[in-house]
């Protein structure tokens, strides 16, 4: 047993210094954990953010000015002015996604107590800020009329309720909390699989795999050390990613325990690195294993609940998802990191996704020595 | 400078180095025309460098190469001449195409030189009867013998009558007789093309022997160069080996005496290896039929024959590494199939390829086994020490494998293969490249162990001095044994003078039975006719046309026949794209459906239920059991349990009647920001309703809570479903992802399995290959969009609203533009492994975040936004959107077009310039 352990280091120290004088993946392991989350985080928000908004003036009146101010940055670009005759072709074309249609006379009528019309027109091919726009810009315009007709003197609301609604875990919904730690979870899953497989692929297309099995070590000896190796280096980049470029770039605060985060993006690393194996096993060759890859990462990055939200899925696919480890991952991660959740919530996910790595693991096992035999 | 006209090659100063290697030093050379020149030397030392640099493969790096009268670092003179050379590079079929058939490369190659279908045909039909291959001609150069592999290899070397043709190493890891057959065609050729120079390099001395010149290299120096007599008598030697022996430098043979073998002392003990009817069939390919041999304890015991007769095959099943198809095979008396960890530890195995990690040091490869294998440690340092002495690695010991002449290389495996004190070792062609004094060397280390160690040997070697060194020795062909017994009982027994004539009686003899039992694998005998193999007419017109459609649609046809031949990618290509949709199309959504939440109801009272129930009737959401305290509150929001908790505090309904505003606190889990502002706005809404409802019930009118109406219009998808446009989306995602990297690991695969020479070597320019090599993935990808389509209108039910042919022609544009991407990639990344990375890292972030299927590329900021206007998946994005959900033509689109059409410029011009025409 002590052995096979130590078979286990070595061979794993081995894959490190293989790793070592490889260059290009290096550079494009650091890329991943650093520019491209920075990118990703501050680049796209994923609330109402400088959204495109256009005005048609009828009334140029006060009230029509008044609103048309009220649109600010962050949340929306300056608004343009356009006449009527350009809604439809500026809205095709996806110059913008928002256009209010002021109609003519609409201050005096407003005064007048007549409740005149006025038109929001929304792009609702723009998914995610579509729904949320119709929100802050119907509350925008609710808000400037009703201060336009009572002189600026703040309202008391005499609503019969009053409802408080609040953000809990991100107070001010900033997206850069979310995205950033999204995009690290899809980078671990991306590099972790490509990186095992494809360095499993290149030892059987070299041979030295073949001068691995002739010795006194078993298959699974040699898949634990790339497991443990490749795992190590993705955790130790998790690791570094969350403390420099979240933590301190992107000044995101974390509210739960990182160590107990690192341990859940371990387990999950066993499950991808394994994945990695198994697709290795099942490739004949590196052009087969890139396709098999795409096939395989795509969803397990696209519906892990990362990007878009799990519940709306379909009951079929949700219930499918269920199998995938990256849906628990990102589960467990928002519920570690936002939400500060504590071991005594994470086990049960932590338990599933490490059930579900050791049956890839192994399947691997099962496969790994007929698929060198069948190399040939 | 002036040439004269009858030098064919002419090499001045040439130098060429690798990193801190030195290839060759200042080396001056001339050729005439029309003569054969042999370069001899062991492998590594700079011939196939030099072959290179004279057929204008290779950059010069110092000093003037001319070739067929102009200098070689001209581009203008290498366009104007490589239509008059021919280049075969070294390694067995390493610039065929082994998916294709015979009839197919020689096509390729015709195409890649401007012939017209009919010419081709014709010079063809004349090569393949006068090199015997014509009864093959459908069968795939994958599938053909080594010997076979060459003569195709030849055939496409001679298709345009090359003025000036360059073998490298072209008999290597060849038999015997196909090796005679093969030099036979080449004298053959030269007499009908007197003309025509040939120049050749191959580690076998003795076939330098019927060249007009010769030139030994070793080390990057030529040592002699002259006749094959003239170097002969100069170093007094009988034969070209010796003579190359006798004129190394001093230091390098230090040492060197003739190799003497002690008798093998019988002991009568059982025997160490038996293999009784070993069979191993790939799919329908006997690679080893039914052989049986017996090795005693301490014997050396040879394999002789040629590259893929079955030796490697027959050796990985002793090793437990490939299981038997038929038969079994034992090791000192246990099965090989079973034998388990305990025999590996008695056995060391040396496989063909150095198989040693090359980032690792001598001495850190030695330590890395010793432990691998269990040495007790305090004994480690000590093995290492005595095996760094015994096999003359001490100088070497902290070096990094990788700069090691291989020679030293193989020292080192065979150190590493009895570190742990095997009784066995089994050698897959262990000397494989090694020059002849470090051969002699390497087989006193191996006498050495046989006979004062009692270590039991089995060697494999294509070397048939070699082969006369082994105690017994079995000669291999096709699968099957052909004879077995000590050299020179073999010697005698056919009647021959030496064991090479001994083999090739046999190898005829075999050929003789296959033919008479007429048996379907018949196919390895070449029958030669003495046809002419040349066209008498030479037409080389020297013009080098810009762009060839003929040699594009060459790689173009030779692209499409290899993706058709791998059906599992394809398959994945066509399916796989098909399977994402429907899985993308359903799974990515941004509707907010479905939410968890639960409530906190303090209050109890009819008011604060009917509240609840407002909720509770939302198709938003789904009631969750009640929670009972603010402790459960937080965990199951903090578990994610629940999305939205509301508390109703305890006199609700009191301050609601007495109309004191009671307070109701939601609490909304924001960690995912997006879903966390459209609860906002549902829970708003249903506060609301629940207002006017409250308001009808009592006042039996709605009161007017704004002075204005704000009518809200979602265009284009009045349901504000997001599948509308998702469907869109996903079809420009999977229009890059999957021909982005089909592409990008086509191209680099060539450079890894090198008929990217072709490129080098032939008129071809890169414009044509690029575009030649895009095409079929074009072709695949608008299939793709074709599958696509046809499931957004079936099965999503998704109407086009626009022109459907402008969606079809953005299709086409982007498709450019994304597999432009992946040629781009593999146009710099030189590995599979680079290539794969680089497409994954460069494709998937852009276009799923920065291309505006999330968010409007409008709002994106910093260099997300800078990446999203540029980026083409945006555009497409921009087109699918347009035609399908706002009924979009042409004239609306012209911006797109426009980008794209820039973008595909802009890529093709990018690979163009990284992809090197030569090799460094």
């Amino acid at each position: 047993m002590l052995e096979r352990l130590e078979n286990i280091y070595r061979l794993g120290v081995k894959e490190l210094f293989s790793l070592r004088h490889d260059p290009v993946l290096i550079a494009l392991i650091v890329w991943a954990f650093t520019a491209s989350i920075y990118t990703a985080a501050t680049g796209m928000s994923h609330d109402l953010n400088n959204a495109a908004i256009a005005i048609v003036d009828e009334d140029n009146s006060q009230l029509s000015a008044r609103i048309g101010d009220a649109f600010l940055p962050p949340y929306f670009h300056k608004p343009v002015q356009i006449g009527f005759d350009e809604i439809d072709q500026t809205m095709d074309t996806g110059l913008y996604t928002f256009v209010v249609v002021i109609p003519p006379r609409f201050e005096a009528d407003v005064i007048a107590g007549n409740q005149p019309d006025l038109q929001v027109n929304i792009d609702a091919t723009a998914m995610m800020q579509a729904g949320i726009g119709a929100t802050y810009i119907s509350s925008i315009i609710s808000e400037e009329i009703v201060k336009y007709i009572n002189d600026d003197v703040p309202v008391e609301s005499d609503d019969t309720i009053n409802l408080q609604i609040r953000y809990a875990f991100n107070p001010n919904v900033t997206s850069s909390w979310f995205t950033s730690v999204m995009e690290i979870i899809n980078n671990i899953t991306m590099l972790s699989i490509v990186l095992t497989g494809a360095a499993l692929i290149r030892e059987r297309e070299h041979g030295t795999i073949e001068h691995l099995l002739v010795m006194p070590l078993t298959p699974i000896e040699i898949m634990m050390a790339k497991v443990w190796a490749n795992g190590l280096v993705i955790l130790v980049s998790v690791g570094l990613s969350l403390a420099l470029v979240v933590e301190m770039m992107l000044d995101v605060p974390l509210a739960g325990s990182k160590m107990l985060f690192l341990f859940g993006t371990a387990l999950y690393l066993f499950f991808s690195t394994a994945l990695g194996i198994f697709l290795a096993t099942l490739a004949r060759s590196m052009p087969q294993f890139g396709l098999l890859f795409i096939l395989v990462a795509l969803p397990l990055m696209l519906l892990s609940g990362g990007e878009t939200p799990i519940e709306s899925q379909p009951a079929l696919l949700q219930n499918i998802m269920q199998f995938s480890p990256s849906v628990h991952f990102v589960s467990y991660a928002q519920a570690i990191l936002y939400r500060g959740a504590g071991l005594d919530i994470v086990w049960p996910q932590f338990a599933v996704v490490f059930g579900i790595a050791l049956a890839f693991f192994a399947f691997a096992a099962m496969r790994f020595r007929k698929s060198i035999s069948a190399m040939h | 400078m002036t040439t004269q006209p009858d030098f064919a090659v002419r090499l001045n100063g040439v130098s060429h180095r690798y990193g801190k290697t030195i290839a060759f030093d200042t080396v001056d050379l001339n050729i005439e025309a029309g003569h054969s020149m042999a370069f001899i030397g062991p492998d590594g030392v700079g011939k196939s460098t030099l072959l290179g640099l004279i057929a204008g493969a290779r950059k010069i790096q110092a000093g003037t190469v001319e070739t067929l009268g102009g200098d070689m670092r001209s581009d203008a003179h290498r366009n104007r001449v490589s239509p008059r050379i021919a280049y075969m590079p070294q390694g067995l079929g390493k610039n065929l195409y082994m998916d294709l058939t015979i009839a197919e490369n020689l096509h390729f190659f015709g195409r890649l030189f401007g012939q017209p279908a009919r010419e081709r045909r014709e010079r063809i039909d004349r090569l393949v009867k006068a090199t015997g291959l014509a009864p093959f001609i459908d069968r795939p150069a994958g599938k053909l013998s080594g010997g076979m592999k060459q003569k195709l290899g030849l055939c496409c070397a001679l298709i345009h009558d090359p003025d000036l043709l360059i073998l490298d190493e072209p008999t290597t890891g060849v038999d015997p007789l196909s090796r005679r057959q093969f030099w036979q065609l080449i004298d053959n050729i030269r007499a009908e093309r007197p003309g025509m120079t040939v120049i050749v390099a191959t580690a076998y001395m003795d076939e330098a022997e019927n060249f007009d010149r010769l030139v030994m290299v070793n080390a990057g120096k030529i040592l002699a160069s002259g006749t094959p007599a003239s170097v002969r008598h100069d170093a007094g030697a009988k034969t070209l080996e010796d003579a190359f022996v006798n004129l190394l430098p001093e230091e390098m043979k230090r040492g060197h005496h003739a190799l003497e073998i002690p008798p093998l002392a019988k002991d009568g003990s059982e025997p160490a290896i038996v293999a009784k009817n070993l069979t191993r069939r790939f799919g329908d390919f006997t690679a080893v039929d039914h052989v049986s041999f017996e090795i005693s304890k301490g014997e050396i015991f040879g394999f002789l024959g040629s590259n893929g007769c079955g030796k490697t095959t027959t050796m990985k099943m002793l090793t437990g590494l490939l299981p038997a198809s038929d038969g079994q095979a034992w090791l000192f008396g246990q099965p090989a199939e079973t034998s388990g960890l305990s025999m590996r530890k008695r056995v060391g195995y040396m496989s063909q390829a150095f198989s040693l990690y090359t980032e690792l040091t001598v001495r850190q490869n030695l330590d890395l086994h010793a432990r691998l294998f269990h040495l007790p440690p305090p004994t480690i340092a000590a093995r290492i020490t005595e095996l760094l002495g015994k096999f003359g690695l001490d100088h070497v010991a902290d070096h990094s494998t990788r700069d090691l002449p291989l020679g030293v290389r193989q020292r080192l495996s065979l150190a590493v293969a009895i570190i742990h004190r095997p009784e066995m070792l089994i050698l897959d062609e262990p000397t494989s490249g090694v020059d002849p004094v470090a051969r002699d060397r390497f087989w006193e280390l191996l006498i050495d162990l046989s006979r004062n160690d009692g270590v039991t040997i089995f060697i494999s070697t294509h070397f048939m001095n070699e082969a006369a060194r082994c105690d017994r020795i079995s000669l291999m062909h096709a699968g099957r044994v052909l004879a077995s017994d000590t050299p020179a009982a073999l010697v005698t027994q056919h009647g021959a003078e030496t064991l090479e004539q001994a083999f090739i009686t046999c190898l005829e003899q075999a050929h003789a039975d296959e033919d008479k039992g007429n048996s379907a694998t018949a196919g390895e005998t070449d029958k030669t006719d003495n046809g002419p193999v040349t066209s008498l007419e030479s037409n080389h017109d020297g013009r080098h046309s810009l762009f060839s459609m003929r040699r594009a649609y060459a790689y173009s046809l030779r692209e499409t026949m290899e993706l058709i031949r791998d059906p599992v990618r394809l398959t994945f290509a066509l399916l796989g794209t098909a399977l994402l949709m429907l899985v993308f199309g359903f799974g990515i959504t941004f509707d907010v459906e479905d939410l968890k939440y639960a409530s906190l109801d303090r209050d109890q009272t009819p008011e604060s239920r009917t509240f609840l129930e407002g909720l509770a009737g939302s198709r938003y959401f789904e009631e969750q059991a009640p929670i009972v305290s603010v402790a459960d509150m937080e965990r199951r929001m903090a578990s994610g349990d629940i999305t939205l908790a509301l508390e109703i505090p305890s006199g609700f309904g009191r301050e609601l009647l007495q109309e004191r505003s009671p307070e109701i606190a939601a609490w909304i889990d924001a960690s995912m920001p997006f879903r966390a502002e459209t609860i906002h706005g549902y829970v708003q809404g249903i506060g609301q309703s629940y207002l006017t409802d409250l308001a009808r019930r009592n006042l039996g009118t709605v009161p007017s809570t704004l002075p204005a109406d704000i009518e809200i219009r979602y265009r284009y998808n009045q349901d504000f479903k997001s599948i509308f446009a998702m469907v869109p989306s996903v079809m420009a995602l999977l229009l890059i992802f999957i021909p982005s990297v089909l592409v990008a690991l086509g191209v680099v695969r060539e450079k890894e399995l090198g008929s990217i020479t072709n490129l080098h070597v032939t008129p071809v320019n890169r414009l044509e290959f690029l575009l030649g090599k895009q095409v079929p993935y074009v072709v695949l990808a608008m299939v793709n969009f074709a599958f696509l389509v046809i499931l957004a209108l079936t099965v999503f039910g998704i109407p086009i609203k626009g022109n459907f042919a402008a969606l079809v022609f953005g299709a086409f544009l982007y498709v450019i533009t994304t597999t432009g991407f992946g040629l781009l990639i593999s146009s710099f990344v030189s590995t599979q492994i680079a290539a794969l990375f680089g497409t994954a890292i460069g494709t998937m972030v852009p276009s799923v975040l920065f291309s505006g299927m999330m968010q409007p590329v409008a709002s994106l900021e910093g260099g997300a936004a800078v990446i999203g206007a540029v980026f083409p998946t945006g555009q497409f994005i921009n087109i699918a959107v347009g035609v399908i959900t706002k009924a979009l033509g042409f004239s609306a689109l012209i911006p797109e077009y426009l980008i794209l059409s820039l973008t595909i410029l802009v890529l093709t011009g990018a690979s163009v310039l990284l992809l090197k025409k030569q090799d460094s």
